[in-house]
C-alpha cells in the first residue's frame, strides 16, 4: 500500500510523521519503503542515516535545433505551450528551463530539424536504513535531489514513484504546499496523512490540502502536531468537516529539541512507537472501506 | 524601487512573521505574498480587498468519448502518461496540447481549470498582492510571476521605494519565480539539523541567481550547537547573520492571535526586529524609517 504524507504548510512535521511511522512499522518486521519526495529540500535522510547504495541522474530531454535543416517555419514556436522556443532573428532559441519535455516540437517539425538532448535536472539515490533500536526489519530508502537553479521538481517525483514496491508499505513524504510536485506525490496513493498545526496558518493551509486530496479522491486523515490543549479549534473544525484526527503530538520543548538534533520520537520516547502503530491500524481499515487497491 | 525577498528553505521557520515585521517597520511598502500554495501573510496584515480577478494559466486536455475512435495516437504521444483508457487524468496533464494537435478525429479539446484568484488590497502599511490557487492548479510558478508583476507595476506607478516579497519554501519553480531579479534575499532559518541543511540549499539557490543574501536566525536558542554551526557555515560563505532572535513566547503568541509581531511584541522581540529592519535597509540601500530606528 502507498501512504502519502502532505501538509499544505511547511514546517508542520511531515518529515517527523513519515520517518517515525516508517521506524514503527519496520520495528514490527513489516516491509517498509520510505520515499522522500520533497526533492527541493529532502530531510528524511538526516533522521535515518541511510547507507546509500545507488545514485542515478534524472534527465529531461530538451530540443536542440539544427540550423542547417530549420527553415524558420515557426511550427514549433507556435506549438510550444510553455514559450520555451522563440524565433530570434534568423534562428530558433531554446529556453531549457521553460521546457516541459513534451516532445511536441520534434514530432511536429516538418524538416526533422529538432533533435532531443538529455539535460540533467537532479538525481535519485536509494539505499538501506539498518533496523533501528527495536530490531525488526531494515527500511528501504529512496530520495530525490533537485539540482540548484532547476525549477522542475515533478519529473524527479515521477522517477521516485517508480520505486514503489508491491507488497510493501510505501511511505511517500511529500513537499510542502499543494502545487505540482505535491500533487504528483499524492496522486494514486491509497491514503494521505495531512499533517497540520493548531494555528490559523495551519488551518488555512489544511483547507487547501484537503481540497487537493478530495479532488484526487484519496482517503485521508489528519495528524495535529505541536498540539495544545483544545487543539486551537482544529479538533472542532475537523469534526465538523468529517475529517478524522488520527494522531495528536503534543507541543513539547523536549520533542522540538529531539527533532532539532536529528533524533526520532519512536526511538527516544518508547510510548510513541505504540501510538504510531495505533495510527497505522486506523488507516488500514479506512483503506479497505475506500475500496482502494491493496 | 528595491525588492527584498524573504525566504526560508524550510517551511515553518517564521518567514511570514519576519516579513510582516519588516513591512510594519518600513511604514510604507508594497507587499507581495509569493507563497501562493500556502499564503499566510494576509492573515496577519488583514488587507482590505480593493480588486480581484480570475487568472487562467494552465490548460488540461479533455477527450470527447463520442468522437474518440480509440486510435491510440494520443496515448502514444503523451510523455506525461496522462491518458489512460482514452480518458485524461487531469492531474497528470501538463497542458502541452500535443494530443489535441495530433488527434485525427478532432476529439480532444483544451479546458481551463477553475480559475486562480489574484487579489489586491490595502493594509495599514501599504498595498498588497496575493493569490489563491484553483484546486488542481499546477502552474504555481506562473501564478507567482503574475503576483510579482502586479506588485512591481503598482509599486512603480505609486512611487513605492520598497517591495517586500514573502517567498515560498523550497528551491524549485515558485521560489525561482520569487527570487529572480530581487535586490536582496533575507533567509529566515531555525537552528535544527534539517533547518541548517535547507538553509544551505536556499543560500546556494540565491547565489545561483546572483542575489545577495542575509540570514536571520529565528528561535536561535532551541539548539545552541546547531546555531553555532549555522553561524560558522555562513561566515565561511561570506553571508552575514544579521539577527539572532531567541524563541520568544510573545512572537508565538502573535502568530497564534494572527497579529503582526510588532502589534504584540515589546521589549526584547521588538528591539531585535527593529535592529533587523535597520540592517536589512542598510544593506538594500534605503534609509531605515522612523518606525524602524532604535528608540
Amino acid at each position: 500500500m502507498v501512504i502519502a504524507v502532505a501538509s499544505g504548510k511547511g514546517g508542520t512535521g511531515k518529515t517527523l510523521v513519515a520517518v517515525n511511522l516508517a521506524l514503527a512499522l519496520a520495528g514490527e518486521g513489516l516491509e517498509v519503503r520510505l520515499i522522500d519526495c520533497d526533492v527541493e529540500e529532502p530531510n528524511d535522510h538526516l533522521f535515518l542515516q541511510p547507507e546509500i547504495r545507488s545514485s542515478e541522474r534524472v534527465e529531461l530531454t530538451v530540443p536542440r535545433i539544427d540550423p542547417d535543416k530549420c527553415d524558420l517555419c515557426r511550427i514549433c514556436v507556435d506549438f510550444c505551450a510553455y514559450n520555451a522556443l522563440a524565433l530570434a532573428g534568423d534562428r530558433i532559441m531554446v529556453f531549457d528551463e521553460l521546457c516541459h519535455a513534451c516532445g511536441g516540437c520534434s514530432l511536429l517539425c516538418p524538416r526533422e530539424a529538432v533533435r532531443e538532448e538529455p539535460v540533467p535536472i537532479g538525481r535519485v539515490e536509494c539505499g538501506l536504513v539498518k533496523a533501528g533500536k527495536y530490531g525488526g526489519a531494515d527500511i528501504s530508502f529512496c530520495h530525490g535531489i533537485l539540482d540548484i537553479g532547476e525549477p522542475k521538481a515533478t519529473p524527479i517525483v515521477r522517477r521516485l514513484k517508480e520505486r514503489i514496491g508491491e507488497g510493501a508499505v510505501n511511505i511517500l513524504d511529500g513537499g510542502p504546499g499543494s502545487g505540482c510536485p505535491v500533487m504528483e506525490t499524492v496522486r494514486g496513493a491509497d491514503y494521505c496523512l495531512l499533517v497540520t498545526e493548531p494555528t490559523q496558518f495551519g488551518l488555512h493551509d489544511l483547507r487547501m490540502a484537503l481540497e487537493m486530496v478530495r479532488e484526487l479522491d484519496i482517503p485521508h486523515g489528519v495528524v495535529i502536531n505541536k498540539y495544545i490543549l483544545g487543539g486551537g479549534g482544529l479538533d472542532t473544525w475537523c469534526a465538523e468537516n468529517g475529517v478524522p484526527v488520527l494522531l495528536r503530538i503534543a507541543y513539547k520543548r523536549e520533542y522540538a529539541s529531539l527533532y532539532s538534533r536529528g533524533l526520532n520520537l519512536v526511538e527516544e520516547v518508547p510510548e510513541w512507537r505504540e501510538r504510531f502503530l495505533r495510527m497505522f491500524r486506523k488507516i488500514v481499515p479506512n483503506k479497505v472501506e475506500g475500496g482502494a487497491r491493496a | 524601487m528595491k525588492q527584498l525577498v524573504v525566504l526560508s528553505g524550510k517551511g515553518g521557520t517564521g518567514k511570514t512573521t519576519v516579513a510582516a515585521a519588516l513591512v510594519e517597520l518600513a511604514g510604507r511598502a508594497m507587499i507581495a505574498d509569493c507563497d501562493v500554495e500556502a499564503p499566510n501573510l494576509h492573515l496577519l496584515l488583514k488587507p482590505e480587498i480593493t480588486k480581484s480577478y480570475t487568472l487562467n494559466v494552465s490548460r488540461k486536455a479533455s477527450i470527447d468519448p463520442e468522437r474518440c475512435t480509440r486510435c491510440g495516437d494520443c496515448v502514444e504521444a503523451c510523455r506525461f502518461e496522462a491518458i489512460r483508457e482514452f480518458r485524461v487524468e487531469r492531474h497528470a496533464c501538463e497542458g502541452c496540447v500535443l494530443c489535441a494537435r495530433l488527434c485525427p478525429a478532432g476529439a480532444i479539446s483544451m479546458e481551463e481549470p477553475e480559475g486562480t484568484e489574484v487579489f489586491m488590497g490595502e493594509t495599514p502599511y501599504g498595498e498588497m498582492v496575493w493569490a489563491r490557487l484553483a484546486v488542481g492548479e499546477e502552474a504555481s510558478g506562473k501564478v507567482v510571476s503574475r503576483v510579482r508583476m502586479e506588485a512591481q507595476a503598482a509599486a512603480v506607478e505609486k512611487g513605492y521605494q520598497l517591495l517586500v516579497i514573502d517567498g515560498s519554501p523550497g528551491i524549485g519553480c515558485p521560489v525561482i519565480a520569487s527570487v529572480t531579479g530581487a535586490d536582496l534575499a533575507l533567509m529566515v532559518a531555525e537552528p535544527t539539523l534539517s533547518g541548517r541543511h535547507d538553509l544551505l540549499r536556499a543560500l546556494e539557490t540565491a547565489a545561483f541567481f546572483r542575489i545577495p543574501s542575509l540570514v536571520c536566525l529565528n528561535k536561535c536558542d532551541i539548539n545552541v550547537e546547531e546555531a553555532e554551526r549555522i553561524k560558522e557555515e555562513c561566515a565561511s560563505l561570506g553571508v552575514e547573520v544579521v539577527a539572532e532572535i531567541p524563541y520568544l513566547e510573545e512572537l508565538a503568541e502573535a502568530a497564534r492571535l494572527c497579529m503582526t509581531p510588532l502589534e504584540v511584541a515589546e521589549g526584547e522581540a521588538a528591539r531585535l526586529l527593529r535592529r533587523l529592519h535597520e540592517k536589512v535597509m542598510e544593506r538594500i540601500g534605503l534609509p531605515a524609517s522612523q518606525k524602524g530606528t532604535l528608540h
